[in-house]
């Protein structure tokens, strides 16, 4: 059985104030499903370190970033706020992402790899022609991102149309470090809403290696074939409907 | 009729065939300036240059038990070589690129920040043959003489440029390298971080040692502890052996002796 705790939470909203001014911390959210369910598409090894070492990584240190931040501006310190932006940017951006994934998977029992009925049914063939083209799609612009990124299918609220987006490593991006910290702006866990504020992700597939190396080694397209399995359109459906209402 | 030999792939436990300087650019040369090959079954007579897949200078096990066989299996003979093989299909099709040396061909696909797609391919092939040549058996320690006062002049000591080191890999997010380069203007010593396959070439800097912190450099011996990683090719691999004859051929493009005159 995969690890719970037993007070439920939205993990998207902090859990518990840490400091005395009321600081919320963010805490691991939990998976509907046990880890060796989503096989044969994704590994229960994979599933395991993901989310107990990956996310929780990401979720650690967007705590600290923000303890940080929260005492640099009580402070007044400004330069130190500034600084903190491209951690908070990653670590929280980690945890966003992550968030969704847990509940864009599902096993197959649970309804995984069922292709969508109804309203987002029709939008994705309005769309893109059918479901099999926006499968195509994302599977090419997934292996297309470099490095680490995520693909995205979202919904844009302003233009009520859904398109597939990718978030990841800009080649322009780097870092100079003589003797002084280094101040980064990086990509590759951006959440969906910096490719456009009118954004609202409804599935979104993580392409960093870590999601699939085990199992896959680098053949990326497998991973994005065969994901496709556990995929939870359910989920997918609820947030179309209730954000085209 | 072929000007230079069609070297293809090398067996791993032979010699490097055919590169003769190890030293020939500022780090890895690939093969002698790539192979041409005349098409004759096709009128227009156009040339096709290539590259091969370059082996470490040891085994794939000999890295053991600090990076395992299997990772140098798969990183060397499937990620590396895959970027070898995009890349030849790359200069297939695009003549304007035929008669670079890799170090040229790097900085004009970068294009000054816009990459085109061919230089993803290319410059993940040098950054490869970098990291492998940035290592070897029994690796780690300190480096000594002209190397180290360099590092101490720099950093202040051994101990801090370390530490600045592993810092920096620690906090790369994402797919990233990091190097410890010499500064052709500034002529000194420091640590560049880059992203994807970007490196300090494309900056016309001197790259003295690397190292690869793709996931895919350390997830299957170490999965995700990084820091392990790290530390184990600072304290096992690296070859401070390598940095310092890459320092000593840097030496004679960039003048470090240069006594700082003050103007008055």
């Amino acid at each position: 059985m995969a690890l719970r705790t037993l007070i439920a939470r939205n993990p998207l909203r902090a859990a518990a104030p840490a400091a005395s001014r009321g600081l919320q911390t963010f805490s691991l959210p939990d998976l509907s499903y046990d880890y060796g369910e989503l096989e044969p598409a994704i590994s229960a090894e994979i599933m395991q370190l993901h989310h107990q070492k990956h996310h929780q990584t990401y979720i650690t240190n967007y705590n600290k970033a923000l303890e940080q931040l929260d005492a640099a501006a009580a402070k007044g310190d400004a330069s130190t706020v500034v600084k903190l932006q491209s951690a908070i940017k990653f670590n929280g951006g980690g945890h966003v992402n992550h968030s969704i994934f847990w509940k864009n998977l599902a096993p197959v029992r649970a309804g995984g790899g069922e292709p969508p009925h109804g309203s987002l049914h029709k939008a994705i063939d309005s769309n893109f022609g059918s479901f099999e083209a926006l499968i195509q799609k994302m599977n090419a612009e997934g292996a297309a991102v470099q490095g680490s990124g995520w693909v995205w299918l979202g919904l844009d609220k302003e233009f009520k149309r859904l398109v597939v987006e990718t978030t990841g490593n800009q080649a322009s991006v780097v870092v100079l470090i003589l003797h002084s910290t280094p101040s980064v702006s990086l990509s590759s866990q951006d959440p969906l809403v910096t490719k456009g504020a009118s954004l609202v992700p409804l599935l979104g597939i993580d392409v960093w290696e870590h999601a699939y190396y085990l199992q896959y080694k680098n053949v990326r397209p497998d991973y994005l074939k065969n994901i496709w399995n556990v995929i939870n359109w359910k989920y997918a459906s609820e947030v179309f409907d209730k954000e085209s209402a | 009729m072929s000007l230079f030999n069609c070297i293809s792939n090398q067996c791993p436990l032979g010699s490097n065939f055919g590169s003769s300087n190890k030293l020939g650019s500022f780090g890895a040369v690939p093969q002698l300036g790539g192979a041409q090959r005349r098409d004759k079954s096709r009128n227009s007579r156009s040339i096709t240059a290539y590259y091969g897949l370059k082996s470490p200078p040891y085994k794939l096990d000999a890295l053991e038990p600090y990076m395992s066989q299997k990772t140098l299996e798969v990183h060397w003979g499937v990620h590396h070589r895959g970027y070898v093989e995009a890349l030849n299909k790359h200069l297939a099709k695009k003549d304007v690129l035929y008669g670079y040396t890799m170090d040229e061909l790097i900085k004009v696909t970068y294009s000054n920040g816009n990459p085109w797609p061919e230089f993803n391919s290319a410059a993940q092939v040098w950054n490869h043959d970098f990291f492998w040549e940035s290592m070897q058996p029994g690796g780690g320690e300190m480096p000594t003489l002209g190397l180290l006062q360099q590092i101490e002049k720099d950093f202040g000591s051994f101990i801090n440029f370390r530490e600045k080191f592993v810092e920096a890999a620690i906090t790369s997010f994402g797919s990233c390298w990091v190097w410890l380069v010499l500064k052709r203007e500034k002529r000194c010593l420091a640590i560049v971080k880059t992203s994807n396959a970007i490196n300090p070439l494309v900056w016309n800097d001197i790259p003295i040692t690397g190292l690869d912190v793709w996931e895919h450099a350390y997830y299957l011996d170490f999965k995700n502890d990084r820091a392990k990683y790290i530390n184990t090719f600072m304290d096992h691999l690296i070859s401070w052996e390598a940095a310092a004859a890459r320092m000593a051929r840097a030496q004679s493009f960039v003048n470090l002796g240069e006594p700082k005159i003050p103007v008055a």
